[in-house]
């Protein structure tokens, strides 16, 4: 072969592969978990992701976008996807009658660095659409509870009713060997919440937190990103141990389309969990 | 590397030769003063003197508009029916539009490979051409007036002769095909070439430095120029059509009337438009347009350095020729590594 001829793969890297939308969970308004579950069965099986890692998922008709794998990878077979709508291929999602056919390509992206997390406490820090990535690190340090030392979510909404996977969290209030501080941001008198009231930050009055042998990762809105930078900083976080999960346009997921470029890395490739050091490192990141 | 000679009266009959490779591509006219990559069945078409086509050859490769799939409610997501193999011939590929596809090679391959850009890359043959450059080159800042590889055959002009470097295995089948047409080299040969070589040299009307541009880059990331680029840029997006290393793309499903079936496409697209890094609920990462300057000469010159290890612009002018609003990439450098000289 000459010089400037290359391979072409056999696999192609944009076909999305079919796969069946076995169950949808309403969550809050708008929001819905979906259990998706691959056609073939060997891939199926044989689908491994790391937590933070995202798929491509197609509605045929309509179109393709990222979105970060909800479940643990300690529980294979399915995946799922939180979802919300807000837009026309997320809204033909919703539209899509029982056991519709989708497509879904991935997992992509770096995922959480968990195998350097092991042997440290986390600390997750989430906020609305933010639990769902963090929920499959959740899962995945809870199943491997034995490989972390403490686990502490934090996770804040507005109300109750715009809480994602209420009663999955509520149930792990229970649970000795974590510690789920879960938060609204107002209480309203008819309510019957036991839970923590204020914003996510408030929470940080109630844990202990060892930043040398902690890692904090943070998924939410912008807003909630900064407020929360400032607590872990003036508890002296190392900036390489606050790992943020960043949200960009993406059309490929593959680092050919150029959509997620955030200074001078793919977020697709290089991200989308990123640490606070890179995100200093690279402008126009946060 | 294996150097023949061909004399310039035998290049018609070289170049008729070449259609038993594939399908010829030469630059031709388009209207009065343009020129582009087209397919040649004459050789009287070809612009041997040309500098520079408005679209470099990216377009044969990474098409301006593509299918990806065919989809239906039942079948998914299918691959298109494979297009008939063309082979095709490019005749007249200058240096530094040999260096932009060895760019994109680097972006469509890795881990993962686009086959669409490589079936295409694959079946063509390229055989270079030497330039004379014009006011608007700059490829020997940046490294691109030469090229080692990525040719099958390189021709560089020695007056009465074309010196021919043979690239690959392929190139020398050509040579062979006709080798009654090449002679080999001589001594006055190689100090024509020579020659030449300090002739196009010190034809540059343009240098600039751009080793540690990427160090000044980042020290000029909160400049006022990005604010006045904005001022002046219309977002047309051409400077990204016409870079022989923009390789940015958007992605749409087509329906057709039946609503269940369609297509799903892809096309070019540019960082200069304003939609971008636009995401759903309306937040657009790069809403104002000096963002999307200032985003454009990053990662032509910084970021593409960190990622893949050299700067991604060859110096071929193109931006700087055709942009409407007369925004000028090496007025910008100089700029910033303040060398601004009237
Ligand atoms: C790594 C990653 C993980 C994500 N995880 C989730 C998740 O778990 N749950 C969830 O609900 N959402 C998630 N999103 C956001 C989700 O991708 C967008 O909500 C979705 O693209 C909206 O598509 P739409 O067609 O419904 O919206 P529209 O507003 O109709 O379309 C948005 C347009 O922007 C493009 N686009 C590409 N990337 C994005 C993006 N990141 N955000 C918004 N628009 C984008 C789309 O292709 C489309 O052209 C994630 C995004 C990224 C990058
Ligand atoms: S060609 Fe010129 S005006 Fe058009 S987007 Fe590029 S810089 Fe802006
Ligand atoms: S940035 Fe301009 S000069 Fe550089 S390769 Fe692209 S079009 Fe040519
Ligand atoms: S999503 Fe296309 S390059 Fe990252």
């Amino acid at each position: 072969m000459s010089n400037h001829r290359n391979a072409t793969s056999l696999e192609n890297p944009y076909l999305p592969n079919p796969a069946r939308i076995i169950r949808t969970l309403p969550q809050i308004p708008d929001h819905q978990l979906f259990q998706i579950r691959f056609e073939k069965e060997e891939i199926a099986e044989s689908f491994r992701h790391k937590p933070g890692q995202f798929v491509m998922l197609s509605v045929v008709g309509t179109g393709e976008a990222p979105f970060s794998i909800s479940s643990s990878p300690t529980r294979p077979g399915n995946i799922e996807l939180c979802v919300r709508r807000i837009g026309h291929v997320t809204d033909a999602l919703f539209k899509l009658p029982p056991n519709a056919l989708v497509g879904i390509r991935g997992p992509y992206g770096n995922g959480f660095p968990v195998e350097k997390m092991e042997g440290n406490s986390l600390l997750l820090i989430a906020g609305g659409l933010g639990m769902a990535p963090l929920r499959s690190l959740l899962w995945y340090a809870l199943d491997n509870r034995a490989k972390f030392k403490n686990v502490t979510l934090m996770y804040g909404a507005k109300n109750p009713d715009d809480m994602l996977f209420k009663y999955e969290l509520l149930n792990l209030i229970d649970r000795a060997d974590v510690k789920c501080l879960l938060t609204i941001d107002k209480k309203d008198e008819s309510e019957i919440w036991k839970a923590h009231v204020g914003v996510v930050t408030t929470l940080f009055d109630h844990v202990e937190i060892d930043p040398n042998d902690t890692y904090a990762a943070i998924c939410g809105p912008e807003i909630m990103f900064k407020f929360v930078l400032d607590k872990l900083l003036q508890r002296n976080f190392p900036k390489d141990r606050i790992l943020m999960s960043l949200e960009r346009n993406m059309q490929c997921g593959v680092g050919k389309c150029g959509h997620c470029m955030v200074g001078y890395k793919y977020t697709c490739l290089d991200g989308p969990i990123f640490t606070y050091w890179d995100a200093i490192n690279l402008p126009e990141m946060i | 590397m294996k150097i023949v000679k061909l004399p310039k009266e035998n290049l018609a009959k070289f170049v008729s030769s070449l259609s038993s490779f594939g399908q010829i591509h030469a630059p031709v006219k388009r209207g009065e003063k343009s020129l582009a990559f087209g397919p040649v069945s004459d050789f009287a078409q070809i612009q041997l003197n040309y500098t520079r086509t408005i679209l470099p050859l990216k377009k044969y490769f990474f098409k301006p508009i593509d299918t990806m799939f065919n989809f239906s409610a039942e079948k998914g997501y299918e691959l298109p029916m494979e297009e008939p193999e063309q082979r095709n011939v490019f005749f007249g590929v200058h240096p530094c539009d040999i260096h932009g596809l060895k760019i994109l090679d680097l972006v469509f391959s890795g881990r993962y490979v686009d086959n669409y850009y490589f079936a295409r890359r694959n079946n063509a043959a390229i055989i270079g051409l030497d330039c004379i450059p014009d006011e608007f080159c700059f490829c020997r800042s940046t490294g691109t007036d030469f090229v080692d590889s990525g040719f099958d055959l390189f021709l560089s002009d020695i007056d009465e002769s074309y010196l021919v470097r043979v690239g690959t295995s392929l190139g020398d089948d050509m040579v062979k095909a006709t080798e009654s047409l090449f002679r080999d080299i001589e001594k006055q040969d190689r100090e024509k070439y020579k020659g030449k070589s300090i002739e196009k040299r010190e034809s540059f009307q343009i240098q600039i430095q751009l080793q540690d541009l990427p160090g000044i880059m980042d020290l000029e990331y909160d400049s006022p120029i990005w604010e006045e680029l904005g001022q002046d840029c219309l977002s047309c997006g051409t400077c990204s059509m016409v870079c022989p290393t923009c390789y940015c793309y958007a992605v749409f499903d087509e329906l057709d009337l039946d609503a269940s079936s369609g297509r799903r496409m892809r096309r070019w697209d540019s960082c200069l438009f304003k939609d971008y890094a636009l995401v759903a609920g309306g937040h657009n990462f790069r809403a104002e347009r000096s963002s999307r300057v200032k985003n454009r000469f990053f990662h032509k010159q910084r970021g593409f350095v960190s990622q893949y290890g050299r700067p991604s612009c060859v110096g071929c002018g193109r931006c700087k020729a055709y942009c409407p609003a007369g925004i000028d990439i090496v007025e910008v450098i100089n700029k910033l590594r303040s060398e601004i000289r009237v």
